[in-house]
């Protein structure tokens, strides 16, 4: 199977240091935040690779660059083969941009209050050229807002008269309006209700069926991940520590920290399995631990893990950054 | 049966709106006994979260009790003076936020918040004021209490800033505490720690709680006892392994079947269709109706009432054909 | 099922409809000092744009002067004509009714265009700012600050004197209008760039803008299209309030004497020219100009008020 996206060493510095003149009066030093460290992944044709992740992962980033929304510090974006960098507005990159989109998490500042729904979904119409006639491009956004389960009759409101879950159908009929091979999908449920994401994944789902459909879902909830996703990668304070085939990966998490994550997602179920809950707390992404950014939290912490970054050792389909990867426990 | 330390009865909230009143909580009643953690749980607009301000009278205008009374021990407190609430709020009624940086002063030290919450509810000179502050810190677990009292609340982070918050409600050793999405804004693995220090205090204290969230994932671990609402009404209250396991009400149903379950993979998510009404279209007879695919006659023309099936109470008039014969 | 309709977008009618409906317009119908604001300003400006065809005379043709008609108090006959004026006359015998109509059409003019100005500059340098970042913020806004720490009158003074020496003493006269709206325009854009730059920054930010960044939209049409008309509320008040402040600005230029000449007077000049025959007991001079002035932007202020609480939603 060929892989439609490839990331190759991804890495995303933000300078966050304070204004220069304050710098200079105050005496401190320039900061840096490695948001995303070196990360390498591969996405499949037709297939869902999930990137999971606390706050300060650096997930919400590699997603923005790979739409290029921020520019990688270093590292490789391909498309299809074809390199990602100097992305630009002209003919030969709006081709490529038709290609992938991307839903975002809050469907309540990523559709223009001023806009009616029609001209929102048309908009990617409008840019890429794909229809010019009047009657084409309405009977166009009709077909996508049936597909997405809207009515036709809905592209003359205003996104502020839907609730949160119809908005982010309309989100989605946005992404769909280029023909899209490949959607970035930033947290798209994390905003809305249970009963709603439960019929927002559907719809992602049988809309992935239809048309082939390539994601990247980006998410916090484990079982949303585990329901939509084919592969997973954890993300660590911008190292993905651990990517695997869904079903491995939650039942046989290697990483300490996917089983540390795994421990903590509530037991719905009520199996009455008894929880350790975590210890520590996510360290400031400014100042990581040194080593394996794990290891003050970590039950197997070594020396090494202290004073190096582990290597990406492979156990079966399972890559994992741990120097205590493979071992039997 | 014991008494009800705190007792709902018909509590109406509603708003006052140019295009006439909005009803947001319709009728609610529920009772919730020492000691217990009752969880009320429902998707956002239910109303889950301004009952529990109007248990606490803290509605924000134009929102006020239109009906219905909150008794505490008997009590009436949902008619009394603004001054006599401010006494049973902190004092015997604790509240923990869903945004821990909104309930404490950035101003003060944590130190001094704690020891000024529990001068002004318990007889204690300075000192001893002092060493309860640090006793509570180390009860929830903030490491290095006696220094950390010195700190403000924006050098914690959020999770320990949560703890700071539970401390601070429980300072007063108050008979219940109002838990309004705790865990909400944080990470999930700092998420699981919070919950499990609720718990493990509440129920050392014989605190009562009542724990306000949408995540049914955390009712399921924590609470005794759960209601579930829908359009501001009540529509399924029972022991929590009831509800969760075998739900009666069609919407319950159709919330747990929409959870992706972490430790399965469901082909397809059960989804129920539409949305929730808006406040000024609420629905008449069942406010589910429109949403229900059983729904009949009687659905549509009048509203439930709650009637006991099994341990549970459940608003539904077609509940008893819903009940597996065992 | 059948097919549904054809969307339409709906018809004047139903627009009127919703918006007689929205909560704009009700925060309108239930606020009296808005009407009344609302009101006033509505008489002067009809008034000012219609004066000429209804006003008795011609303040400023001399053949329809009567040099016999002046310091006419109100109301009151004329001791050589026996005409009667509303407002009364000056020296001159002009209708002070007849002055301050077409004064206020000067006035009017000058607030508005002078505003429109200050907004065009203002609201496309704030959304460079706003959306650009970087040194190119940095500069228009250090700008915008260095002008703020003038008060706006004396940059007006200051760009009216300039234009001043530009120009022959002979077509000073007929350029004072023009140059007037520069001055007041140029001197009160730094508000509107401040106020654009912190929306459109709150505004790029959000998720609709990267939308239309991905799909390789050009930055101009992002910042026409989808910024623009999500700053224009906050705009819309400072324009209101500016133009009370424009109105001001404008007479207090005339009044000293570096506005519009006394030939094509504005309701500044006529303050000034009634100020000179107070203390010789012709008080009506300086009395109607200045209430009109008076009404004028305190009714246009009042609307601007209202309009930044109706916009408001935390208020509501």
């Amino acid at each position: 199977m060929s892989a439609l996206v490839t990331v190759e060493n991804l890495t995303r510095v933000f300078d966050v240091s304070k204004p220069w003149l304050n710098r200079v009066i105050e005496g401190h030093p320039k900061l840096f935040l490695t948001a995303v460290d070196d990360v390498s992944f591969s996405i499949p044709k037709g297939k869902t690779f999930a990137l999971v992740g606390e706050s300060g992962s650096g997930k919400s980033t590699i997603a923005k660059m790979i739409v290029g929304l921020v520019r990688p510090t270093s590292g490789r974006i391909a498309f299809d083969g074809t390199d990602m960098a100097g992305i630009g507005t002209d003919a030969a990159s709006r081709r490529l941009r038709s290609r992938f989109q991307m839903i975002f998490q809050d469907p309540y500042a990523s559709l223009n209050p001023r806009m009616r729904v029609g001209d929102i979904i048309a908009e990617p119409l409008r840019t890429f050229g794909l229809e010019t006639d009047r009657a084409a491009v309405s009977a166009r956004v009709s077909e996508l807002l049936r597909l997405v389960k809207l009515d036709p009759r809905d592209s003359v409101k205003f996104p502020h008269e839907f609730s949160g879950g119809q908005r982010q159908r309309i989100a989605i009929a946005r992404a769909l309006a280029g023909r899209p091979e490949f959607i970035v999908c930033d947290e798209p449920t994390s905003a809305l209700d249970v009963s709603v994401q439960a019929q927002i994944l559907n719809l992602m789902r049988d809309l992935q069926e239809e048309f082939g459909l390539t994601y990247l879902f980006i998410s916090h909830n484990l079982a949303v991940v585990r329901h939509m996703a084919s592969e997973v990668g954890v993300l660590y304070l911008g190292r993905l520590v651990e990517t695997a085939p869904t079903r491995q990966l939650f039942a046989a998490p290697s990483h300490p920290y996917t089983r540390m994550l795994l421990e903590s997602v509530p037991d719905i179920g009520m199996t009455g399995r008894a929880r350790m809950p975590p210890s520590g707390e996510i360290p400031n992404p400014i100042n990581p631990p040194a080593g394996c950014h794990y290891h003050p939290r970590c039950p197997l912490v070594r020396e090494e893990c202290r004073r190096q970054r582990p290597p990406v050792v492979t156990v079966g389909a399972d890559r994992v950054m741990c120097f205590a990867a493979g071992e039997p426990r | 049966m014991s008494e009800a330390l705190l007792k709902v009865q018909d509590l109406v909230v509603e708003f006052e709106t140019r295009r006439g009143p909005l009803r947001a909580v319709d009728r609610v009643s529920f009772d919730l006994k020492p000691g217990e953690v009752l969880g009320l749980v429902g998707e956002s607009g239910a109303g889950k979260s301004l009952t529990g301000a109007a248990i606490i009278g803290l509605l924000e205008p134009p929102g006020h009790i239109a009906g219905g009374s909150v008794s505490l021990k008997g009590e009436r407190i949902d008619n009394i003076p603004r001054e006599a609430m401010r006494k049973v709020r902190g004092k015997r009624i604790g509240m923990v936020f869903q945004d821990p940086l909104t309930s404490l002063n950035p101003l003060y030290t944590v130190g001094e918040q704690l020891t000024e919450t529990i001068r002004t509810h318990l007889p204690l000179n300075q000192a001893e004021a002092r060493q309860r502050a640090v006793d509570l810190l180390v009860e929830v677990g903030i490491p290095a209490a006696e220094k950390r009292l010195e700190s403000y609340p924006h050098e914690f982070s959020g999770g320990m800033r949560q703890r700071v918050v539970i401390a601070l409600a429980l300072a007063a050793e108050p008979e219940v505490v109002i838990a309004d999405e705790p865990t909400t804004a944080l990470d999930v693995s700092v998420q699981a720690q919070i919950i499990a220090v609720l718990k493990r205090l509440c129920a050392e204290k014989g605190t009562a709680v009542i724990l306000v969230t949408h995540d049914m994932g955390v009712i399921a671990e924590t609470a005794d006892r759960v209601a579930v609402m829908y359009a501001g009404r009540i529509v399924e209250i029972g022991p929590v392994r009831d509800v969760i396991k075998t739900p009666i009400h069609p919407y319950t149903r159709g919330l747990m079947g929409s959870i992706p379950d972490p430790s399965g993979e469901a082909e397809r998510l059960l989804q129920i269709p539409g949305a929730m009404p808006r406040l000024n279209a609420i629905p008449a007879g069942c406010a589910f109706n429109p949403r229900c695919a059983f729904a009949e006659d009687i659905c549509r023309a009048e509203r439930p009432q709650m009637r006991r099936i099994g341990a549970s109470d459940v608003a539904c008039h077609l509940a008893e054909t819903f009940v597996r014969p065992a | 099922m059948t097919d549904s309709p054809l969307p339409r977008k709906p018809g004047l009618g139903e627009r009127w409809a919703a918006f007689w409906d929205s909560d704009i317009a009700w925060s309108f119908r239930h606020s009296p000092l808005a009407i009344i604001a609302a009101l006033v300003v509505a008489i002067i400006f009809v008034a000012a744009i219609f004066g000429p065809w209804f006003a008795p005379q011609n303040p400023f043709d001399p053949s329809s002067l009567n040099l016999m008609d002046g310091k006419t108090p109100p109301m009151t006959p004329n001791a050589f004509t026996g005409t009667r004026f509303l407002f009364g006359t000056d020296d001159q015998g002009r209708d002070v009714f007849s002055t301050i109509l077409y004064g206020s059409r000067v006035s009017i003019l000058v607030g508005f265009a002078a505003v429109a100005l200050a907004m065009g500059i203002g609201v496309t340098l704030g959304l460079i700012a706003g959306y650009r970042g970087g040194w190119v913020e940095s500069f228009i806004m250090r700008v915008a600050d260095i002008q703020l720490t003038f008060p706006s009158i004396l940059v007006a003074l200051m760009i009216f004197g300039i234009f001043k020496g530009f120009f022959p003493a002979g077509s000073q006269n007929d350029l004072a209008v023009p140059v007037l709206i520069i001055a007041i325009g140029l001197s009160d854009w730094p508000q509107y760039a401040r106020t654009v730059r912190g929306v459109t920054m709150v505004e790029r930010s959000k998720d609709y803008v990267s939308a239309a960044r991905i799909i390789g939209q050009h930055p101009a049409r992002i910042m026409a299209r989808h910024v623009l008309p999500n700053v224009l509320g906050p705009v819309l008040v400072i324009a209101t309030l500016g133009l009370a402040l424009a109105i001001i600005a404008e007479a207090t230029l005339s009044y000293l004497g570096v506005g519009v000449p006394p030939t094509q007077p504005s309701l500044g000049t006529l303050i000034k020219i009634g100020q000179e025959y107070v203390a010789s007991g012709e008080w009506w001079i300086l009395l109607f100009p200045s209430l009109t002035l008076l009404a004028l932007a305190l009714s246009v202020n009042i609307l601007g008020d209202w309009l930044r609480d109706a916009l408001n939603p935390r208020l509501r």
